[in-house]
């Protein structure tokens, strides 16, 4: 029985990883052997590496990314927990509003805002900015905020709410001292989902922006063109493909519970 | 006696008042935001599509009503795309849907390793999909790439529209199955374990389980996967742009319509089929909702 | 310590339902208070009330002479244990414990004394630094008493306390809850659904239903002279038979014969008016095997194959069934319905609890002998008693 189960993992352990090795293993290859076509890299080389390192457009790329992905998470986050909690346990006019605005945001098409988004940012200076593309991230990623952390926020016992008013606690008293500390491990869990969906997008990456001053590391990458016009970008890009997906490899390997519960809803805990 | 009946009234819902204030004041921040980044420009999106609006001719900007919407409406480019994407959208949420329940109950029910597939599953689901798309395209490369040179020599299938656009739906599903199986994993741990314990002592097979009584329990579960996943999958840009960018007629409509709006400038036509796309994402939302009556999330089955 | 007044609380529902009608009652300073009755009977909404936790719609609620009804629960000086108990998951024994003491800014040591000292009350000194996941069931129920108990507060309330607990725990429980209180001296009020918990704990039990008062008084009082069907129904374990009946000259024409008039009924009969058709109540203590009850000379006896038989070691419980033509009230429907047991239409069990030593067979014939003088007769539409004065 376990037997067939190693297998059967081992096919999914396949599906998973033979992509991505594929990726790092161009990442390593030697420019010359580029067209050699095989897995594994016939002559090993770090060069690929040290020159996106040495691309300011890249390694700038990489501080916006940093940078944007961490601020919308921020705020994300922020916003989000405060109407999940409102969500998830108070009744209030609108609350049907909210939940239907964010369902929609959720199914809406990105190329449908960057069309008026192009122009109104252009208007406003907020072209090719840092702000021009936290505001959009943080809009798309609060549907999945609230949804997430209200599903976090419902698992809390109603009743130790009343327990803690009971015991002679404020309201904010009873928020501080025992809901937050409750709800911190789902606070990080989506702020993992938040970072991550921030963190890969392309389309208002490259829509938004024009210069290395606000663009973010993916649609640095496909600007790409290689050291010179003649060089193959492949190394590059490679590298830097490698370089990006490093860090959610990362967190997927330390909070791998936490994210599955994240997105079942607390349904599956490991 | 009635006055201190009001009294009583206004002050029993005191608490309530104070309850829905508190309500507004922590959900208007989210509210406020999300309003103000789609509301108006969805709206200006919509007045765009209305002009003939070309930012390389700044002057040549007129009203001219729906005459932007006839002109894509009758342009091949646009059907082209438009049924390209109906095409993958179909075929790789159906592959996701039995791929994605196989993955499921592999993730939930393996005795062996469950972290570690956990884990490994994250990793496509995680990966920035740009990155990944550009590994799609050095494999399918001739002469760069490992599963190109397994094809007969001289093949280039990236640059064929068929087998190019076989290649965006390898892609698209290889990234998306793992979400659509952990909302559908989400779906089977619902299933109450006693329940299929109950179907064993009553006779039934391991696969009549899954199909009578796991499979009908999952359905809200389901729907919902397939409802994301179908919108998610018609919106798709980064896969088509690394691989091909749209060339052989292998654009998809978000392709198209970024083409147009930043690559010809060219506002009206681009807010166009901008409106266009929203509009047939919101029918295949209605139809999903109607016709399935699917439980989304917010909805009362919370 | 202190004394509560329920003073015509109601509680009424934005769509119009009523949870709790007019409630009156005077809960004296150390007094033990049950509130009792079945679900949805209003008990747990009015405890809610006198915590703070719901609105009261009309009413006062006074502790101590002031009017509470605006207070917020915190500032009522109450302490309330709850039925899952609503321990802090993340906090361990002793600071769940200490919590209402954090929040009103006790000193350290202040804290730590009164802690230790709830700890040893409740035989919780080993686990103060465990969190509640890995208590039991009746570790957890004593760390959310101690977290009630170590602020000293006016009064106590308890909603259904025991009711997670396992049968033989509850027992146990009970007994060491009686002990505090009466150690502590603190008011208590305590709602529970099971009448055996309100029979043993408290000094006075209010039995509500559909958000009424039927009956306040001291657990005999109510066991012998309940006011009303549903109160005689409900208090008492085996319950009481309840047998339809038509008054005649000769006696109260029943299933298991004619009962000979005592004088109880006697009295009933002449103080008001009784309807040609009644209610017959006996208790199952008022029957006996007539080979061993001799002949005490105020009673009757019937006879009738016995259906089951339970053998209790301390007693035997003899159920009989009668056919009955007469039709059902109301009231009796209700009863049945409240008690979670499902009528067989035209059907009458009786149960008689006889001595031990009886020589009753399952499937055999037995001659009963019922005392007459231990009948209550009720009104078949109204439900009251009518050899209640």
């Amino acid at each position: 029985m376990k037997a067939r189960w190693a297998l059967v993992d081992l096919v999914v352990l396949v599906y998973a990883l033979v992509p991505v090795l594929w990726i790092v293993s161009l990442s390593f290859k030697d420019p010359s052997t580029f067209t050699d076509g095989s897995f594994v890299p016939t002559r090993w080389t770090w060069a690929n590496y040290s020159g996106i390192f040495r691309n300011d457009d890249f390694t700038r790329g990489l501080i916006n990314s940093i940078g944007i992905g961490l601020i919308s998470t921020f705020v994300a986050i922020l916003f989000g927990t405060m109407a999940a909690y409102a969500v998830a346990r108070l009744t209030f006019p609108g609350k049907k509003v909210l939940v239907g605005f964010s369902l929609l945001i959720a199914m809406f098409p990105q190329i449908s805002l960057v069309t008026p988004l192009f122009q109104i940012e252009r208007g406003l200076g907020l072209f090719n900015t840092w702000l021009g593309l936290i505001l959009p991230y943080i809009t798309f990623a609060l549907p999945l905020t609230i949804y997430t952390l209200s599903a976090f926020f419902r698992e809390i016992p109603w009743e130790l709410e009343k327990a803690a008013k009971m015991d002679g606690a404020t309201p904010f008293q009873a928020f501080r001292q025992v809901i937050a500390p409750l709800a911190a491990p789902g606070m990080v869990t989506t702020a993992i989902l938040a970072f991550i969906t921030c963190w890969n997008d392309f389309l208002f990456a490259i829509s938004l922006t024009s210069s290395n001053a606000a663009r973010t590391a993916p649609a640095t990458i496909s600007f790409f063109t290689g050291s010179s016009q003649f060089e193959d970008p492949t190394g590059s890009i490679s590298a830097a493909a490698v370089v990006i997906t490093a860090p959610i490899v990362i967190f997927v390997l330390f909070f791998q519970r936490r994210i599955v519960a994240g997105l079942t809803s607390g349904a599956v805990k490991g | 006696m009635s006055h201190r009946a009001g009294r009583a009234r206004a002050l029993l819902s005191e608490g309530k008042r104070s309850e829905r204030r508190l309500g507004l004041w922590l959900s208007a921040p989210a509210m406020i935001i999300m309003v103000a980044v789609t509301g108006w420009p969805i709206i200006y999106s919509f007045l765009l599509s209305l002009q003939r609006n070309d930012l390389r001719f700044p002057q040549d900007q007129v009203w001219i009503g729906l005459d932007n919407y006839g002109t894509v409406l009758a342009s091949p480019y646009w059907w082209n795309a438009f049924w390209v994407t109906i095409l993958i959208t179909v075929v790789s949420v159906a592959v996701e849907l039995v791929l994605g329940m196989l993955l499921a109950i592999v993730m939930y029910r393996t005795l062996v390793g469950k972290g570690l597939v956990r884990t490994v599953m994250l990793i496509p689901y995680g990966i920035v999909t740009v990155a990944a798309a550009y590994g799609w395209k050095y494999a399918w490369t001739p002469g760069t790439g490992w599963l190109a040179n397994l094809l007969p020599a001289g093949s280039a299938p990236l640059t064929e529209r068929g087998p190019a656009i076989a290649i965006i739906i390898v892609a698209e599903i290889w990234k998306t199955t793992p979400f659509m199986a952990l909302l559908l994993m989400a779906g089977l741990a619902v299933v109450p374990e006693e329940l299929l314990r109950a179907a064993s002592m009553d006779g039934a097979s391991r696969r009549q389980r899954f199909v009578r009584v796991t499979l009908p329990l999952m359905k809200p579960a389901i729907l919902v996967a397939l409802l994301f996943r179908t919108l998610d999958a018609f919106r798709i840009f980064d896969n088509i742009y690394v691989l091909t960018n749209g060339a052989q007629d292998t654009s998809s409509v978000s392709i198209t319509a970024y083409h147009n709006l930043i690559g010809g400038l060219n506002l009206g036509i681009g807010s166009t089929m901008s409106v266009l796309i929203l509009i047939t994402v919101a029918i295949i939302a209605f139809i999903f909702i109607k016709m399935f009556g699917a439980a989304a999330p917010g909805g009362d089955g919370r | 310590m202190a004394e509560i007044v329920l003073d015509g609380v109601t509680k009424r529902y934005p769509d119009g339902t009523t949870a709790v009608d007019r409630f009156d009652l005077r809960i004296a300073d150390h007094e033990f208070v049950i509130l009792v009755g079945p679900s949805g009977c209003g008990k747990s909404t009015t405890l809610n009330m006198i915590a703070g936790l719901e609105d009261i719609t009309e009413g006062e609620l006074r502790i101590d002479g002031a009017r509470v009804n605006e207070k917020a629960p915190r500032d009522r000086d109450i302490a309330m244990v709850f039925q899952s108990y609503a321990l802090y998951p993340h906090m361990t024994v002793r600071e769940n414990i200490a919590f209402p003491l954090k929040l009103a800014k006790l000193a350290k040591t202040e804290i730590d004394a009164k802690v230790e000292h709830a700890a040893d009350l409740l035989d919780l000194k080993p686990h103060l630094d465990r969190r509640p996941a890995n208590l039991s069931g009746g570790q957890r129920q004593r760390v959310a008493m101690g977290r009630a108990i170590v602020r000293s507060p006016k009064a106590f309330l308890m909603d259904e306390p025991l009711s997670n607990l396992d049968a033989k725990l509850r027992v146990q429980m009970r007994t060491s809850i009686s002990r505090l209180q009466k150690n502590l001296g603190t008011t208590t009020v305590y709602v529970t659904h099971d009448q055996t918990e309100a029979m043993t704990l408290g000094d006075r039990i209010v039995i509500m239903r559909s958000g009424l008062i039927q009956q306040v008084g001291a657990p005999q009082e109510l066991y012998d002279h309940p006011a009303n069907l549903f109160v005689a129904g409900f208090i008492g374990s085996p319950s009481m038979n309840f047998l339809p009946a038509e008054v005649s000259e000769g006696g109260l024409r029943t299933g298991i014969g004619t009962i000979p008039l005592g004088d109880r009924v006697r009295r009933a009969m002449a103080t008001r008016r009784v309807p040609g058709e009644v209610i017959v109540g006996l208790r199952p203590e008022a029957f006996q095997d007539a080979a061993l009850a001799g002949d005490p000379g105020h009673g009757g006896t019937f006879t009738d194959s016995v259906d089951i038989l339970e053998s209790m070691g301390s007693e035997k419980l003899a159920y009989f069934t009668l056919e009955s033509g007469a039709a059902q009230s109301e009231h009796l429907a209700e009863v049945a319905r409240d008690a979670g047991a499902d009528d067989v239409p035209g059907v009458v069990q009786i149960v008689a609890q006889l001595d031990p030593k009886s020589a009753a067979r399952e499937g055999r014939p037995m001659k009963i002998w019922f005392d007459s003088d231990a009948v209550h007769l009720f009104d078949p539409k109204s439900g009251s008693n009518l050899t209640e004065v």
